[in-house]
């Protein structure tokens, strides 16, 4: 029993219509894998004192609105999207939520990267994973939710090097990121029918 | 958009466009939106700020009256200009307007208070 652990309730997602998701990614397993990684990181999350929180791709903004609920305001909480109708759904989830959710339509980080750089404490990032053709990658609508391209990785390999150097397969990325001075922590994983999810955090030993 | 998310916007994603930052500023809708007062957070956030570019984005949208050339090392204790900061980096909101590449003056709207910095292909560096 871990007695000094709080539990925090799923934000409030009833503003969403049935509509809205036909243009953005409805929370599903993943996400909720997600909030269960960050409420179980909670002590840890606290401890770093963080004050820019990133998530990149954020969909509903359920992920970045439950870190905002769960550290409360003396962080501020940034997320971005390409898909703009995904912003102003985070935006809007923030909203409902009480808390504080700025979002930014670009791609990946890159408006935000040179001015971030070493300055984002804590990054969060679900990338499109669904193995698809290459064609669909690339997307400003919903597709680019789930679209991951060739091994489900494309979004993931072109975002990660800016982070560090990584990736291939899982083993792989805990060796190069130990190389670029990270260590990496299985949070939680769950079998969700064929597919099989991890939350992996990293942080910066050196 | 709040200021502090202006500050950490670049344009330089923009083929060609090196530093792109500071973004200008041409807002036709700004509002002063009330979120509660959090004295620890502003001295956290200030190693963070580039504070000429939001001393230039503050008076871009009206609200730059009163504040000071360079920041004093320390704003502990001076709660006039901790509520100050406060109030141009979180409660001034841009919600409607254009930012605007310092190097091409490429336009990037900002609707219901959220900047689009997407590029067509062609622009994309």
């Amino acid at each position: 029993m871990k007695g000094a652990q709080p539990t925090f309730s799923t934000p409030d997602l009833s503003h969403i219509k049935s509509a809205d998701y036909e243009h953005v990614y409805e929370p599903a397993e993943d996400s909720f894998l997600m909030l269960d990684a960050l409420e179980s990181e909670y002590a840890f999350l606290n401890q770093l004192q963080p004050s820019i929180c990133v998530e990149v791709g954020s969909g509903s903004g359920v992920c970045i609105t439950f870190l905002a609920q769960c550290l409360g305001p003396s962080a501020f909480y940034m997320c971005t999207d390409l898909n703009p109708a995904a912003a102003r759904l985070s935006q809007a989830t923030g909203r409902q939520n009480n808390v504080l959710v700025q979002p930014v339509t670009c791609d990946l980080t890159s408006a935000l990267e040179h001015r971030l750089k070493g300055q984002i404490d804590v990054l969060l990032f679900n990338p499109p994973y669904v193995v698809t053709p290459s064609s669909e990658v690339g997307s400003r609508g919903i597709e680019a939710s789930w679209a991951g391209g060739e091994k489900g990785r494309e979004v993931t390999d072109r975002f990660l090097p800016s982070v560090s150097h990584l990736l291939s397969s899982k083993d792989e990325i805990e060796d190069m990121m130990m190389t670029a001075g990270f260590q990496m922590t299985v949070v939680n994983t769950r079998k969700a029918g064929r597919e099989h999810l991890s939350v992996l955090k990293f942080t910066r030993v050196t | 958009m709040k200021l502090l998310t202006h500050n950490m916007l670049t344009s330089n994603i923009i083929k060609g466009v090196t530093k792109g930052f500071p973004l200008g500023i041409q807002p036709s809708r700004v509002e002063v939106q009330e979120v509660d007062f959090n004295p620890d957070f502003i001295t956290r956030i200030l190693p963070k700020l580039d504070w000429p570019a939001l001393r230039q984005a503050a008076t871009e949208v009206g609200h730059g009256d009163g504040l000071p050339e360079a920041l004093p090392e320390s704003v502990d204790g001076d709660e006039g200009l901790q509520k100050m900061l406060h109030n141009i980096l979180l409660q001034v909101e841009v919600l409607e307007g254009e930012l605007v590449c310092p190097e091409t003056g490429r336009k990037f709207p900002i609707q219901n208070g959220i900047p689009n910095m997407l590029l067509n292909e062609t622009e994309v560096s």
